[in-house]
């Protein structure tokens, strides 16, 4: 196993141990046992009666075997992702030089399309991220499915979404990112309907996928376009070499050529229209709120983890070809960096003004993702990839630890609903609007109210995850990346007067001081005052190995979601500058060699400088975030915490908002209006095409021509019949019956259509006769 | 190539299941029992199967590369020779992909219609003479021969459907696969008439019908001249459309596909598994070894009216087809008509492939654009002939899953299943591979193929190839809709008690197509790199 020495080779295992898990768990590990369905402490919470029918269960050492097999899959990418970030660190300067390896997988005519692998500083900072995020879910799991009875598929199919999620991370060319983005959209799809028989569930899930869709397959032509322009699809040959950029710089595109825009900023935009897809932005970011359907890991790996990271990391690695012919330091944005920034900058902004109104403990989650995913796009494009970057680790920390949060409280109360059941409660629904007879939605943040008292941990934790989301100054990773896309916008504003960078600049900090407020509109809903139900009154975790498992991950990452931002703090900034970045900012100095840097490398020089120079200190945007956070925080906890809801009442909000608040509430109505553009249309389209088109034109021309023939044919029967009975009596009977024999032989339809299709074969032959005596002489 | 018995591997492979169909059907008439002819049937085409293998693999080891001649001759006699004709075998890298995917497909059929009891013998014998038919259309290097098994392989397929077709539904006095045969039947040998005139043209004309020697001289065969006192060009027009149209039907280029989700939805389980997996692509492959060899000049045609040329005319149609095709889908309730409408959806892509190589053939070898994109052309030539296995894999294993779940509820129509995955775990599991495979979900095998051609057309039919994205997209739309209807949602009362779990020998029958979908997904150049030799040799000789 000499390879397995060899740190070019390595990186293709990263992804092999959960790859390898989902195999095992799927084809051999995964047995189910029949249990009558009415049991239903067997069969959960989840599942509509079957009705006295045999249900699969999945059998408890199966249910062992699986959970083992999924958390050794994981460890093993764990460990060998910590191998391959030792072997990285021993690399003289990494990012000039990487580690890679690569086969050849596809002949392409004379040459050779290779698939590799590639460790790189973008990868080495996904590396650290993934795999500690995707070990917290999958512990949390552990608890959180213990009473599911398809536990083993649950973590064949995690397993596979993070093997696929590590693919993308370490793929060395745009197909094979492409690869892993997809196998995680259909995982994202089978985990979001893991409750297939729930329709909100298989609904949520159809949505998603055919949401993500419509991108990835804008997507796949961009790759298309990239490969047959610069015939490799390679990061380091395109993202490495100046003449491959030049060239996708200058060349006209073979489409919107009259646009005056290059093929760069065409493929740029297909792609970028990917990530639009995938991390929910607007005017595709509809699925992200249905798709917390799911259980509540998958939620975390979506929103946190995987998925919607994978969107964003995936336009960090192409940044220079969204660059190419541009320089966003000076104020000089390409259309896809235009593109980006005014898309993000408006989604952050549109998503936090939705998360005002919401009362699904999830729901707010779900927005505020959108929102930050907003917040690393808009940086992109004012050319701060470095602080997206940033960013998207330090909110894959805290809203992982949000999300899982999020699930332990409605796992208690549900827990609570089952303790008041037991014992006799018959008023578990103290909210009068609630329609489900004799219980109340866990999720609804209007039953909750007093959990910091029943589930202290969750509080603490949830509180630190929230402050970090809303960025609190100082002591949380949400302030320091925040800060930092803030600080790269106010440079370019304050030198060049770039109007994009000012219109990210307020939109940003507009979106962070919402984000402040309903961050801590939910926290004092959710665990302030009194409990506003008899399920939240009884609310807790329970004893035993579901709490441990699900309280664990959520204190390594209440860690993450404070010290994480540690590893950016500017190095001039006052007092905590020198502490923690004594020579230079660690997380810029590492990842600014992701890129080409001119300076180190004579074929660059001619191009612009990708890098933003670390940001000077400068008090505007470090006060900006200061005033943001602060204000929106107090805010919420006057509104919120100090006078804390009463059962059945009101949210202020609603007051405040007035007919603002079922708009926000309802999403600007754009689900209805996509349904009604978009969806009805299809469907109809779909009904009709094959009645009108197929039946009622192709088939009816058909038809026809085959009853012309078949009246010809009665009308010679006729004829001959007439003739026959002119001729005589004699030979005609026998001819007669033969023919009446023969007439059953062949159906007349037979016949006719035979004659048919030569008459069209005859027609189309005249046109291409006609067509051919018009032709320019070869 | 390699001889068994005294005979060479080709012809045993075209006369092997005849001569098996032969013996399986005439058993039947010793009184032994239906097992015994299931085994022989199974054990014979696993021999075939294993041969085939074979086959490939010799000529993958042959290790041709690009500008050598691709065509490893097996077999060369004199047949016919009042016409011309002779007994002439031999395979590129093209048709030794098509005939591995023969061999492999047969043996899957018979494992599918394992439970057949109504005269099990012939409806086994039918699919070995099938194979017949097909091996002999792959391996044919003689004009004649090559149309004697085209018009071969819809007799077994007519009975199949007529026969074993489905069930009459309540109330219906005749069953609609009478129709569907018919219709099937007509269709496919209306197309061949125009198909037989045009080979006995050029067989005449050109006094050989030796497919090697006819892509050499019948481009060029009496240029600018006349032929029966008509314009040389007009004749060749005439013969083009002969071709043209009896391919169009069986691949099929939309609007010649209204035969196909009626065949489909009425044929068997394993008949629809051969039609999709393998029928189809005999219109595919007719193109690319005759009619854009035989007839680069009329590629670039103009169309009257239209005003692009005939390979534009074909992308377009294909477009069409990739589109409505995929609403078509998205509409229909039975399950196996909704499979057979993905077939017009992705064989489309096989259409607009076909296009793109025609078109940039023809340009280089009439030398109207000696700068054609030739890198281009190859890599759409080779997404199309792995398309067309890669469809071949996909399209049986959704029938073979369709089938599976009719032969137990008795019903195609999608809104009388829901929630089945809890009844049936195995079942479903499989069910949502194969959907994703036939989706061109990255990593399995529909992709490799999907983006190859993507590649190869965007650049020459740009529009085109974005308009074929609007079909991607719902082809995503029917194949949830299928997952959706089948095993999702609240579950249906009414097969509570049904065993709706797959059997034994379905599970066999689909699992090496799950396993070759994985590994063309995975690895791609275990195939690709024959296809992509032959397909570049065809170029290197008109690139100079």
């Amino acid at each position: 196993m000499d390879f397995l020495n060899d740190p070019n080779v390595l990186p293709w295992l990263i992804p092999a141990g959960p790859l390898l898990a989902f195999l095992i768990i799927t084809l051999i590990t995964n047995k189910a046992k029949l249990v009558p369905a009415s049991d239903h402490h067997e069969y959960g919470g989840h599942h509509p009666d079957y009705d006295g029918m045999m249900v699969p269960v999945v059998a408890r050492y199966s249910r062992v075997i699986s959970v083992t097999i999924g958390m050794a899959g994981v460890i093993a990418a764990l460990l060998i992702s910590w191998r391959a970030l030792y072997d990285a660190s021993q690399l003289h300067h990494i990012g000039r030089e990487v580690l890679a390896s690569s086969i050849a997988w596809m002949d392409t005519g004379a040459s050779t399309f290779n698939m590799g692998v590639l460790i790189d500083p973008a990868t080495v900072i996904m590396l650290v991220m993934v795999p500690i995020a995707v070990l917290m879910i999958f512990i949390y799991s552990i608890g959180y499915m213990a009473h599911d009875p398809r536990q083993a598929r649950f973590f064949a199919l995690i397993s596979l979404f993070a093997g696929a999620m590590l693919t993308l991370v370490v793929a060395d060319n745009v197909l094979l990112l492409f690869v892993g983005w997809e196998i995680m959209g259909v995982c994202s799809y089978m985990l979001i309907g893991f409750w297939f028989e729930k329709e909100s569930a298989y609904k949520a899930a159809i949505k998603a996928f055919t949401t993500t869709r419509i991108a990835d397959v804008v997507m796949l032509l961009g790759i298309a376009y990239l490969y047959s322009v610069t015939g490799t699809l390679s990061f380091r040959e395109i993202m490495y070499n100046p003449e491959a950029l030049d060239l996708l710089a200058t060349t006209t595109p073979i489409i919107l050529g009259g646009w005056t825009v290059s093929a760069a900023s065409v493929i740029g935009i297909f792609l970028i229209i990917g990530t639009v897809g995938k991390s929910a932005q607007f005017p595709l970011h509809v699925w992200l709120p249905d798709a917390m359907e799911g259980p509540t890991p998958v939620s975390a790996m979506i929103h946190a983890a995987a998925m919607v990271s994978a969107g964003i990391f995936s336009l960090i690695r192409l940044y220079p070809l969204f660059a190419a012919g541009g320089d966003p330091h000076h104020g000089i944005l390409t259309e896809p960096l235009a593109f980006m920034a005014v898309v993000g900058a408006f989604t952050a902004l549109l998503a936090a003004t939705m998360a005002v109104a919401q009362n699904d403990v999830k729901a707010v989650l779900a927005y505020s993702t959108i929102s930050q995913l907003g917040f690393m796009m808009a940086a992109l494009g004012i050319g701060a990839y470095i602080a997206a970057a940033f960013h998207l680790i330090t909110h894959a920390f805290f809203k992982a630890l949000l999300f899982m949060a999020a699930g332990s409280v409605i796992h208690g109360m549900e827990h609570g609903e089952h303790h008041v059941h037991e014992h006799g409660h018959d008023h578990a629904s103290l909210h009068p609007d609630d329609g489900t007879a004799g219980g109340v939605d866990p999720q609804d943040m209007r039953n909750m109210g007093g959990l910091r008292k029943t589930m202290p941990v969750t509080f603490w934790t949830f509180l630190i995850g929230g402050l970090s989301l809303s960025g609190l100054p100082l002591i949380t990773a949400g302030f320091w990346s925040k800060d930092e896309i803030l600080a790269d916008a106010w440079l370019v504003l304050d030198k060049y007067g770039s109007g994009a960078h000012g219109l990210v600049f307020i939109l940003l900090a507009l979106a962070a001081f919402m984000t402040a407020f309903y961050t801590m509109r939910q926290i004092s809903l959710t665990f302030a005052g009194e409990p506003r139900s008899e399920a939240a009154a009884h609310a807790n975790l329970g004893q035993g190995i579901v709490s441990f498992t699900m309280t664990l991950p959520l204190l390594i990452l209440a860690l993450f979601a404070i010290g994480a931002g540690f590893v950016g703090v500017p190095s001039d900034f006052p007092v905590l500058g020198p502490i923690f970045s004594p020579e230079y900012n660690a997380f810029h100095h590492l990842v600014i060699e992701a890129l080409p840097l001119p300076e180190t490398t004579a074929a660059f020089a001619s191009l612009p400088d990708y890098h933003p120079k670390a940001p000077p200190f400068n008090i505007v945007p470090v006060a900006t975030s200061f005033i943001v956070a602060l204000l929106g925080l107090w805010l919420g906890y006057m509104i919120y915490w100090r006078k804390p809801l009463k059962a059945g009442q009101a949210d202020p909000m609603e007051k405040f908002l007035g007919p603002l608040h079922p708009i926000l509430q309802n999403r600007y109505y754009l689900d209805d209006a996509y349904i009604a553009a978009f969806v009805k249309p299809s469907q109809w389209l779909a009904r009709h095409v094959t009645s009108f088109l197929d039946r009622g034109i192709i088939d009816a021309i058909l038809h026809i021509i085959a009853r012309i023939f078949t009246w010809l044919g009665d009308l010679i029967k006729v004829l001959n019949l007439w003739l026959i009975d002119g001729v005589g009596d004699g030979i005609p009977i026998a001819i007669f019956h033969f023919g009446g024999w023969l007439r059953r032989l062949q159906s007349g339809r037979v016949q006719l259509y035979l004659l048919l299709a030569l008459a069209a074969a005859v027609l189309i032959g005249a046109l291409l006769v006609f067509s051919a005596g018009a032709a320019p002489p070869l | 190539m390699f001889h068994l018995f005294g005979i060479d591997a080709l012809s045993v492979l075209i006369f092997g299941p005849a001569l098996g169909a032969f013996i399986v059907a005439a058993i039947a008439s010793f009184g032994t029992s239906k097992q015994v002819g299931r085994w022989l049937a199974l054990i014979l085409s696993l021999l075939f199967a294993l041969l085939s293998i074979k086959v490939f693999a010799d000529y993958q080891a042959a290790g041709l590369a690009i500008g050598d001649d691709q065509f490893i001759i097996a077999q060369d006699v004199a047949w016919f020779d009042a016409l011309g004709a002779r007994w002439t075998l031999g395979i590129d890298g093209i048709s030794a992909v098509m005939i591995l995917l023969t061999g492999i497909l047969t043996p899957l059929a018979i494992l599918a219609s394992w439970n057949i009891e109504d005269r099990s013998n012939m409806h086994l014998a039918l699919l070995l003479f099938f194979e017949t038919g097909s091996m002999g259309v792959f391996a044919a290097m003689d004009l004649m021969v090559f149309f004697l098994f085209y018009e071969l392989t819809l007799v077994p397929m007519y009975f199949l459907i007529n026969q074993w077709g489905s069930l009459p539904k309540a109330g219906i006095k005749f069953s609609g696969r009478f129709y569907a045969s018919t219709k099937f039947m007509i269709y496919s040998f209306g197309g061949t008439l125009g198909m037989l005139l045009a080979t006995q043209l050029i067989g005449w004309s050109a006094g050989t019908f030796s497919m090697s020697t006819l892509v050499e001289t019948w481009p060029l065969f009496r240029q600018g001249e006349a032929l029966l006192g008509i314009d040389v060009s007009t004749v060749k027009a005439l013969a083009f459309a002969g071709f043209f149209v009896a391919f169009c039907i069986k691949v099929p280029i939309w609007p010649f596909h209204t035969w196909l989700p009626d065949a489909h939805g009425e044929a068997p389980t394993a008949g629809s598994m051969l039609l999709a997996g393998i029928m189809l692509k005999l219109g595919a492959y007719g193109f690319i070894r005759l009619v854009i060899p035989l007839f680069p000049d009329v590629w670039l045609t103009e169309v009257v009216i239209i005003g692009v040329n005939v390979a534009t005319l074909f992308a377009i149609l294909s477009v069409v087809g990739i589109v409505l095709g995929a609403f078509a889908a998205l509409g229909q309730n039975d399950f196996k008509r909704l499979v057979a409408y993905s077939s017009v959806n992705h064989m489309g892509f096989v259409g607009i492939g076909i296009a793109v190589f025609a078109q940039t053939y023809a340009q280089l070898w009439s030398g109207a654009n000696p700068n054609a994109d030739i890198q281009s052309a190859i890599l759409a030539g080779n997404g199309t002939v792995l398309q067309m296995f890669n469809h071949g894999l996909s399209s049986a294993g959704m029938f073979l899953l369709a089938g599976a779940l009719y032969h137990k509820t008795h019903t195609r129509d999608l809104s009388e299943y829901g929630g089945l995955w809890v009844k049936a775990p195995i079942y479903g599991g499989i069910l949502l591979f194969t959907s994703f495979a036939s989706l061109g979900l990255p990593g399995l095998n529909g992709f490799v193929s999907e983006f190859l051609i993507v590649r190869g057309s965007w650049p020459i039919f740009t529009a085109l190839t974005a308009i074929a994205m609007i079909g991607l997209l719902f082809t995503g739309g029917y194949i949830l809709k299928g997952i959706r209807a089948v095993l999702h949602g609240p579950f249906n009362m009414r097969w509570r008690d049904a065993n709706l779990e797959l059997t034994p020998a379905e599970l066999l029958g689909i699992a090496p197509l799950m396993a070759l979908m994985l590994l063309t997904g995975v690895y791609p150049n275990w195939i690709l790199p024959m296809i992509n030799t032959t397909v570049s040799t065809l170029f290197a000789g008109l690139a100079s």
